[in-house]
């Protein structure tokens, strides 16, 4: 059934990125961490590798929420592939002339946007989840390759790029989400466009003060 | 003078006072030339003189079609049939814009467009919609009836046929009654289809769904309705959408997002419920 029909293959993409934008929020909370110095921050990476020991065994909530993001990503990308071919057969010869009338730069963004915010965060991944492309390297501890990874302009550069980026992409997927989900109407559509805008802002600030904070020697 | 009607301000303006008067325009055309469903089809230029601004958009053409017979050529073909607004056949994108929305100022149909938007001397592209479930017949004419089959789709609903009922045996809310109406004016014209980048029949389809989908008549139909509907526009092959509104700003019966948002609802809903497209 969802082979065939667009809106059901529309809510996966809905519904998958919500549970990232939950994600990302704790994500975000998390790295604030920061603030509290060296120790705390180490310890934290540490506490959730070890939530619910001894019940269960070490890294067992982290491998969970590990798998349940890599299924989500793959759905979201998937839903998101096939619904992208999909609107390349259904006008394969565009316009001579087209022009917007109402559309948004993040509602156009979406797809490439998206693309490249999936490139980097399978970088991120790399950089400073397994430390393989930190200058650090994989030996140091998630403090130190953080601020050894922000301390270079040009890598604080990537993750200003791609996280406004991803701002756009939550500004517009936000509301898109509402509609695709059902849950918008015309009395709701400004306040569901306002929330995604104020929402995507405190959620991208939140990332960013972190790579400044360490570029501008704050943190360190 | 103080008439409120367009047509007559204008009139008695001219009359009375020079600076009103507006002057014939010459325009080039760029106009999409295809011969048939096969030809690959180009933009040809063309000259228009003593355009009046008083003219509708397709009045404009109907001068050029008389340039072009006389002197032996194609006439340019484009559909048309109300001239006001009303049977939604005359779609024409004009200056990358469906039905010209761009330079409209507001919601209109291509024969409710009128030339006093223009200025003389400006060139003036018009294409047909593009969308392969809108094949072009020929020049500006394209084929809408994957429109009607997303209608015949939708089925019957069941209301007893007969004497004409007595108006107060269903009641239906107000705010329902005028959601529906708004909905129902959907004139199936295409321009939603047309300035979609993703060639969505969104807007149309949930116009259709929520205008039966709103009332008591429409509910026991209600969830086969919505999924055979959205299984044809598929079937059709049409894009899905993204929610980016440039089809609610194109269209000229202003029809709402919030129909596509409640679309999504009784589908979703529909699904859980079992219902499943007739194959
Ligand atoms: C942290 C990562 C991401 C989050 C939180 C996220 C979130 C969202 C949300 C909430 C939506 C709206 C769903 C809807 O319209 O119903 C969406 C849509 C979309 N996402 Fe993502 N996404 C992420 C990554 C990606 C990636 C890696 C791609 C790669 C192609 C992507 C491409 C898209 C596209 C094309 C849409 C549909 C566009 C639209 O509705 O206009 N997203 N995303
Ligand atoms: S929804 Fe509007 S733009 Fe689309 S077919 Fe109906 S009247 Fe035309
Ligand atoms: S000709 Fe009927 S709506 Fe324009």
């Amino acid at each position: 059934m969802a082979k065939t029909n667009s809106v059901a293959k529309k809510a996966v993409v809905a519904v998958t990125g919500i549970i990232m934008i939950l994600y990302l929020i704790a994500h975000m909370i998390g790295n604030l961490k920061v603030f509290a110095g060296r120790e705390s921050f180490n310890g934290y990476s540490e506490w959730i590798r070890t939530i619910g020991e001894p019940a269960v065994p070490a890294q067992t909530t982290l491998t969970i929420i590990r798998i349940v993001l890599l299924t989500v990503v793959i759905a979201h990308f998937w839903a998101v592939i096939s619904l992208w071919r999909q609107a390349k057969r259904a006008r394969p010869n565009g316009y001579v002339t087209k022009k917007a009338v109402a559309q948004s730069y993040a509602s156009r963004t979406m797809r490439w946007g998206g693309v490249i915010v999936g490139l980097f965060i399978i970088y991120h991944i790399l950089d400073l989840t397994m430390g393989v492309a930190n200058p650090e390297g994989p030996d140091g501890t998630p403090y130190d390759r953080l601020v050894a990874g922000f301390s270079n302009p040009f890598i604080t550069a990537v993750y200003v790029l791609a996280l406004v980026l991803l701002g756009m992409h939550l500004r517009h997927g936000i509301w898109s989400a509402t509609q695709t989900l059902g849950q918008s109407n015309k009395r709701r559509e400004k306040t569901v466009n306002l929330f995604a805008l104020v929402f995507s802002v405190v959620l991208i600030g939140g990332f960013l003060i972190v790579p400044f904070s360490v570029l501008f020697g704050l943190v360190g | 003078m103080t008439a409120t009607a367009e047509g007559t301000t204008f009139a008695s303006g001219t009359a009375s006072d020079p600076a009103m008067a507006k002057h014939d325009m010459t325009l080039t055309l760029r106009i999409w030339r295809q011969k048939g469903p096969r030809d690959k089809g180009r933009m040809v230029t063309y000259q228009v003189e003593d355009i009046s601004p008083d003219m509708s958009f397709l009045e404009m053409l109907d001068v050029l079609n008389e340039k072009l017979i006389l002197a032996g050529d194609d006439p340019v073909v484009f559909d048309h049939d109300c001239r006001e607004g009303i049977c939604g056949s005359c779609g024409l994108m004009i200056n990358g814009t469906a039905h010209g929305r761009g330079t409209s100022g507001g919601p209109t149909t291509t024969c409710q467009l009128h030339m006093r938007k223009f200025k003389d001397g400006d060139t003036i592209d018009i294409e047909p919609w593009r969308a392969t479930a809108f094949p072009v017949i020929k020049d500006l004419s394209v084929d809408r009836s994957a429109l009607d089959r997303i209608i015949q789709s939708g089925g019957y609903i069941s209301a007893p046929t007969g004497t004409a009922p007595e108006a107060h045996s269903i009641l239906v809310p107000k705010k329902d009654s005028d959601a529906a109406f708004d909905a129902a004016t959907c004139i199936g014209c295409g321009a939603c289809v047309a300035a979609c980048p993703n060639a969505s029949s969104m807007l149309f389809t949930a116009a259709k769904v929520s205008h039966l989908g709103l009332v008591p008549q429409g509910q026991p139909e209600r969830n086969d309705r919505v999924v055979n509907m959205v299984a044809q526009q598929d079937r059709e092959g049409f894009g899905g959408c993204t929610n980016i509104g440039e089809c609610s700003a194109a269209c000229p019966k202003g029809i709402s997002m919030e129909n596509i948002s409640r679309l999504n609802h009784d589908l979703l809903g529909a699904l859980r419920a079992g219902a499943r497209p007739k194959s």
